[in-house]
């Protein structure tokens, strides 16, 4: 944060905010980089969790998106919401478009062709981008070791296309491509561990997020740009049109998801593992469930089977804290 | 002065790319392009090339790096060949489009299945539509020598289109031939600075890549037709300067013994060179033989083909791809339909040979131009025929 000092701090440190008894939404930046009159869905996480990033990422920064819900509602020519410079190129491929932005510039300065400045450089991509078909450009990215922050948007579908299956659809979900049938309940498998998966590459900063803690994602984001080397961060985004959820309850799901121990919010720093929020108690997976139409036709059966498996994935994730 | 050197031209094509100051190479090993690459992966960790090489996992990656980069207002250079030009080929559109101005030297090679490490042109024929400028090389000289044109044509504002250069696979990309390798300077003059007109800027944010409604998307479209087609200016105008500064000529299409000849071959890449021994046996036979080389195939020199042909009485393609089920070989194609309206025409017969690396020796020219006469009189059942293939 320290390096963008000409601006006004984006997001006022925890240990700053920790003292004093003021506002919260006083203490976030007023600048807007995501431009109203874009067309997300009403009540979209998404849309909410890009403009908290973008408002932790401030200006100097240079933002990739894959093809997805993110750039579609945007982009259209030609009009844009994105204040900040933007470029969307193809749908698997923007870890290597980051790469080329992100080795670009630093040729560049180094040979007098452009301004020494510091720039940020950002990946903001859906599920699908990142744990599917970008999944290889993401880990040739993270192994070369390029300095930049890669934000995945996990809406746990493609919801672009119209809420196909990914393999960051829960166990359960009914999706286009993964409907609930007779003989079917919906995804027979269990969500893919991106954060896991990206943390085995042995990058400086992994970190889980959601919009419903927006100082929690926006500390996160403002850490992962300001590490050097690659930083990666997986914020829960809750899609109420993929979901079959209520529009007002976009931040009411998406604490449940976390308060059930279903996303818990962590980072990893240099390989070590730190709760973001303590959960003495979780609450009953149910209470997550039963508001999203995609996952309401789970049998009794069903939910105890994933509330044994959201607690065996709890305790593993103890473990990694302790 | 230039110098004259014995050297391997894809280590020749990095030399090149040197000289030219690239800021970024993003590229993935693919035989028979290897030795271009390491080499430039080693200018730069000797500190001769001032560049960021990326290693990427893949060429659909290194494309989409050479976006990023040139996004950002970079020169920008890649190769690749075969298999990894075709994982290329959506990433190969939106350079065209973005108007991203990437330089690439393809080494022709063979498509799988099964698979094959030699040359032929099927990994070109079928990017054709991509939207870039493509020129096909005919020897070593002629690949550096496009290697720098590429670079100028490229970033020139009224064209921002990025460039191919082909050359076949091993057959060029591993020979060592002698060439004349440009000095610093006069290279440094030829190719000015690349300039982004808006590159990715936090200063003055622009979007990049915004989609298209029905509305707008033709009229991009028509809008990048018209700039690739009105490119062939700019690229005449650039090989003229060269041939002024390096005294070595280019042009759209090539004719060797060709003014007064009744039967023409056609073709593109290293073929020519070959069969220009046979036209000179077949010549000094007093046979009225000559040969055509298409350099630039984007944009197509319309103009140029019809001028080069109108004389003849029969004109001979010989193809290095085929197109499945289809009308003849691709480069035929195209030459029939550029000619079919023309009221002076050649009668023009197909011929498709050298896939995968098949050698076509001088005695194997002069069979294709005698059946090609042949089939010009008594006709053939097939739409084209194979050269030298066991049945
Ligand atoms: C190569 C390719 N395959 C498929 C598509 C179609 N497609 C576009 S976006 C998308 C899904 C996006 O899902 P995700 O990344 O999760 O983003 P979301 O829309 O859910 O935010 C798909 C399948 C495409 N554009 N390109
Ligand atoms: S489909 Fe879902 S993620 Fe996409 S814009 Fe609508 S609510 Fe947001
Ligand atoms: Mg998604």
């Amino acid at each position: 944060m320290e390096k963008n000092a000409i601006y006004i701090p984006r997001v006022v440190p925890r240990r700053i905010r920790e003292k004093y008894a003021v506002q919260a939404p006083q203490l976030v930046t007023k600048e807007e980089y995501l431009a109203s009159g874009h067309r997300f869905c009403i009540g979209c996480g998404e849309a909410l969790a890009v403009r908290l990033a973008c408002k932790a990422l401030g200006r100097n920064s240079i933002i990739v998106s894959p093809t997805g819900c993110t750039e579609i509602s945007t982009s259209l020519i030609p009009y844009t919401s994105w204040c900040l410079p933007w470029i969307h190129t193809l749908f698997e491929n923007s870890a290597a478009v980051a790469s080329g932005v992100e080795a670009g510039l630093k040729v560049m300065m180094r040979k007098g062709k452009r301004p020494a400045q510091d720039i940020d450089v950002i990946v903001m991509a859906g599920d699908g981008g990142t744990c599917d078909i970008g999944l290889q450009a993401l880990s040739g990215a993270l192994e070369r070791g390029h300095n930049f922050l890669y934000i995945c948007f996990d809406n746990e579908a493609y919801m672009n296309t119209g809420i196909q299956r990914s393999s960051a659809t829960p166990f359960g979900a009914s999706t286009t491509t993964s409907p609930a049938g007779k003989v079917s309940i919906g995804q027979v498998t269990w969500k893919k561990n991106m954060p896991a998966i990206v943390a085995a590459h042995d990058i400086p900063y992994v970190a889980t997020a959601s919009p419903s803690y927006p100082f929690d994602l926006m500390d996160k984001v403002a850490k992962g740009v300001a590490t050097k080397g690659p930083a990666y961060i997986h914020i829960l985004s809750v899609c109420p049109t993929g979901w079959r959820s209520a529009t007002d309850l976009t931040v009411r799901i998406g604490s449940l998801a976390v308060e059930t121990g279903i996303f818990p919010l962590y980072e990893i720093e240099n390989g070590k593992y730190k709760l973001s929020l303590d959960l003495p108690q979780r609450r009953p997976v149910i209470d997550y469930l039963k508001l999203q139409g995609r996952l309401r036709h789970l049998s009794e059966e069903t939910v105890k089977q994933i509330q044994q498996r959201v607690d065996k994935e709890y305790a593993k994730l103890m473990e990694k804290v302790a | 002065m230039a110098k004259r050197v014995g050297i391997e031209v894809s280590q020749a094509i990095a030399e090149a790319v040197k000289m030219a100051n690239v800021d970024v190479v993003a590229a993935y090993p693919i035989t028979p392009q290897t030795h271009i690459v390491e080499h430039l992966a080693q200018l730069v960790a000797d500190g001769e090339l001032d560049a960021a090489y990326i290693p990427v996992e893949s060429e659909h990656s290194a494309m989409s790096a050479c976006l990023g980069a040139s996004a950002v207002g970079a020169r920008t250079f890649t190769a690749t060949a075969g298999q990894g030009l075709e994982l290329m080929h959506e990433v190969l559109y939106v350079a065209s489009s973005m108007r991203l101005p990437v330089v690439m030297t393809v080494a022709n090679r063979a498509l799988s299945a099964p698979l094959s490490v030699w040359c032929d042109h099927s990994d070109a024929m079928a990017i054709r539509d991509t939207g870039w400028i493509q020129i096909f090389a005919e020897n070593g000289q002629e690949v550096i020598d496009e290697v720098l044109c590429a670079f100028r044509i490229a970033e020139d504002q009224r064209v921002l289109l990025p460039v191919i250069v082909y050359l076949d696979g091993f057959l060029l990309s591993h020979m060592i031939e002698p060439i004349y390798m440009p000095e610093q300077d006069e290279v440094d003059k030829f190719i000015p600075p690349y300039q982004h007109l808006l590159p990715l800027n936090p200063d003055k944010p622009v979007t990049m890549g915004a989609f298209a409604p029905p509305f707008i998307y033709s009229e991009t479209k028509k809008a990048q037709e018209v700039n690739l087609t009105a490119a062939k200016e700019v690229i005449l105008q650039c090989w003229d300067e060269f041939g002024n500064i390096f005294q070595r000529h280019y042009s759209p299409v090539d004719c060797y013994r060709a003014e007064d000849a009744t039967v023409l071959l056609l073709t593109m890449g290293s073929f020519g060179e070959t069969a220009t021994v046979a036209i000179d046996k077949m010549r000094n036979e007093c046979r009225n033989v000559g040969l055509v080389n298409l350099r630039l195939w984007r944009p197509f020199p319309f103009a140029e083909i019809r001028q080069a042909v109108s004389k003849a009485e029969v004109l001979i393609i010989l193809d290095r791809a085929l197109s499945f089920g289809g009308p003849a070989g691709p480069v035929c194609s195209e030459i029939k339909a550029a000619l079919y309206n023309e009221d002076k025409k050649p009668k023009v017969i197909s011929f498709v040979g050298g896939l995968g690396g098949r050698d076509i020796t001088p005695d194997g020219f002069e069979q294709i131009i005698n059946r090609g006469i042949e089939i010009s009189q008594t006709g053939s059942k097939q739409e084209y025929e194979m050269y030298g293939v066991r049945e």
